[in-house]
């Protein structure tokens, strides 16, 4: 068992709080992707998790035990680090099997374990090189077979495929996400590549200015942001916003008659570039195109809604030109509804 | 294309005419004069300087005595400077005055060093006063006598280690300055003790600097004089003081020539040594 649980965590750096007031679960053999923009506190919080930082206040827990006086090698996980961290003055090999030299492996397992995960993240062809004499991506490959090669009950990775080409990243992700789930890894994965997390995560953290905004699993976060930031940061393109106008609980825009869940004068409307669906003229409202982006797999459509920037994801046979206007209207309960002064979530009945 | 390859070249030239001038011109004079010897017709080549080298009494203890301290010295610096440098490490505040206080015997010149530890270890010096204050010994005590060869050394070993470890200790710290925190960090994290990290993430990394510290520090070792002079005279002959002996007690400047050449090739055997023994290749920087 080695569920995690961090307990209002805090950490301040002098005056700079990187972290406030932190509280999350992760279960035994759960992958957790934590998610942000840069600066936000995810490595702060994975190294305080490791150990290598200690917290201001608050506590952490691993499988059960307050781990938070422990130093790093006492808390029995691996790591893959940010800047990779591999050992210069080590043969590729030597640096995947480290973990299990410190820990008294016979060799004869070393060996098999290194070839293992080598094969894994296809370094083999590297093993008796050194860092040095690798390529970025390789060497966080390396980075990467390091930490997996002691089987850790614990796995904290921080962008740990941030260098690989697109391809590759492809591949290393499905691989990552089979293995790991295979041994029933508890995991938390740093990243602040959206589609990353969602493709990987079992659930998604999403970390704004030291704060957790909300944590969900991935297509809830994608459907119902909790915050107006969850919605532009989750999501490519990001999540549309409208501020609109209320008049006796509904707004109006175009011939569409919404009813708004607050009584405020104003009302942000969000809304995803592929829930809006073209429509004939009078059911919808008017789309001033501005840009047209052919996708390939669809058109990417940029332009205005009263004044307001909004990209509608249109189908790949659908080609307006710039300065058209076209009628589209919002798929039914594909629409979220945010508070327009805090940028919160408001609850709907129909949702 | 030609002439960048050129440049670095012309760009060492001056230095290398200026050691040539100031370096090369008096060794090739001194190894000159070593080799030579007055014979019925004049100057002559030989190595008659040498053979009166090695038959003198003191040559043997000359050696021993220079190797002896050597061999302690160093490897004690070594051991004592990276132990500072570890602890350093982890102090936040005041690091560098710290660092600034254990670099104070540096800036003494190692006379004035000698003379200071002379001061504490003479028979009626400091150590002796407290020592008899501590009714640990009965009136003076000498500890600077041939009687005592054993006190003797390891009054000039702890006087040189006070006066010269701040130069490993500097070159050290510099090095640790260069090695980034997450190698230990991440050794750490994969079950490495603190020891094991010492031994097999920072020593292997601070191998440059160890190498440059080895360096310095036994070439100077071999040319150690004032210090040895202060506090053991004639005492503790070390193959240095034979040649200041010889060159201005005896006048004689070949066989002080030949003890310099000695020196001289112990000195670049030395360094040789430690250049191929700790040599980083390239691809593991
Ligand atoms: N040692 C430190 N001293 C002072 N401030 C720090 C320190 N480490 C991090 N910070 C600050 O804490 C905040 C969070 O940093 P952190 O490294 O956790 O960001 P991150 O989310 O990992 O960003 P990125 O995606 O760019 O890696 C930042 O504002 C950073 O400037
Ligand atoms: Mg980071």
């Amino acid at each position: 068992m080695a569920e995690i649980v961090i307990d209002a965590v805090r950490k301040a750096f002098g005056p700079v709080v990187a972290l406030e007031s932190v509280s999350l679960r992760v279960a035994d053999g759960e992958f957790l992707a934590l998610l942000g923009p840069s600066g936000c506190g995810k490595t702060t919080l994975l190294r305080i998790i490791a150990g290598l930082e200690t917290q201001t206040s608050g506590r952490v827990l691993i499988g059960g035990q307050d781990v938070s006086a422990l130093p790093p090698r006492k808390r029995g996980l691996a790591m893959v680090f940010q800047n990779y961290a591999v050992f210069p003055h080590m043969t590729v090999a030597e640096n995947v099997g480290f973990g299990l030299r410190m820990s008294g492996a016979d060799k004869a397992h070393i060996a098999r374990q290194v070839a293992q995960v080598a094969a894994l993240l296809q370094i083999e062809p590297y093993l008796q090189r050194y860092p040095g004499q690798l390529s970025g991506g390789q060497r966080q490959r390396v980075a990467v077979a390091r930490a997996l090669a002691i089987e850790p009950a614990v796995l904290l990775m921080d962008e740990p495929l941030s260098n690989l080409d697109a391809l590759l990243r492809l591949e290393m992700r499905a691989e990552l996400k089979g293995v790991l789930q295979a041994a029933g890894t508890t995991t938390v994965y740093v990243t602040h590549d959206q589609t990353e997390a969602m493709g990987l995560a079992d659930r998604i953290a999403v970390l704004h200015a030291g704060r957790i905004v909300q944590i969900d699993r991935p297509t809830d976060i994608y459907r119902n942001p909790a915050t107006r930031f969850v919605g532009s940061f989750v999501g490519s393109p990001p999540m549309n916003f409208l501020t609109l106008p209320v008049a006796n609980g509904h707004v109006e825009l175009g011939s569409l008659r919404l009813a708004s869940p607050t009584n405020a004068a104003t009302v942000v409307m969000g809304v995803r570039g592929e829930d809006l669906e073209i429509t004939a003229p009078g059911t919808g409202f008017p789309f001033a195109v501005r840009v047209v982006e052919p996708m390939g797999s669809h058109t990417l459509l940029t332009g205005s809604v009263t004044g307001q920037m909004i990209r509608v994801v249109a189908p790949s046979d659908s080609r307006p030109a710039p300065g058209d206007v076209l009628h589209v209207r919002p798929l039914q309960g594909h629409v979220s509804w945010m508070d327009a002064a805090t940028g919160a979530a408001l609850e709907t009945k129909n949702r | 294309m030609r002439n960048t390859r050129l440049a670095p070249y012309l760009l060492i030239a001056p230095s290398l005419l200026f050691l040539a001038v100031l370096f090369l011109v008096p060794l090739v004079q001194t190894v000159a004069l070593a080799f030579q010897a007055d014979g019925p017709g004049g100057a002559a080549w030989s190595t008659a300087n040498f053979a009166r080298m090695a038959g003198d009494l003191n040559f043997a203890d000359a050696i021993i005595n220079t190797f002896e301290i050597v061999v302690i010295v160093v490897p004690l610096q070594l051991c004592l400077a990276l132990g500072m440098a570890m602890m350093l490490r982890h102090v936040q505040r005041g690091r560098d005055i710290v660092l600034w206080i254990w670099s104070i015997p540096l800036g003494i010149s190692d006379l004035a060093a000698g003379l200071v530890w002379l001061a504490i270890l003479t028979d009626q010096g400091y150590l002796n006063t407290v020592l008899n204050w501590l009714g640990v010994v009965k009136g003076p005590q000498s500890w600077l006598s041939y009687e005592t060869p054993i006190a003797l050394l390891a009054a000039i070993v702890v006087a040189e280690a006070w006066r010269a470890t701040a130069i490993v200790l500097v070159i050290l710290v510099a090095g640790v300055q260069l090695v980034p925190k997450e190698y230990g960090e991440a050794a750490d994290v994969f079950g490495a003790t603190p020891w094991q990290r010492f031994t097999k993430i920072m020593l292997p990394l601070l191998k440059p600097s160890i190498q440059t510290a080895l360096i310095l520090r036994t070439v100077l070792a071999f040319e150690m004089f004032a210090i040895v002079l202060s506090l053991g005279g004639r005492n503790f002959p070390v193959l240095v003081s034979e040649a200041f002996t010889w060159q201005y007690a005896n006048q004689n400047f070949g066989v002080a020539a030949a003890y310099a050449v000695v020196v001289m090739v112990i000195s670049l055997a030395a360094t040789l040594v430690y250049l191929l023994a700790l040599r980083t290749p390239p691809e593991q920087r």
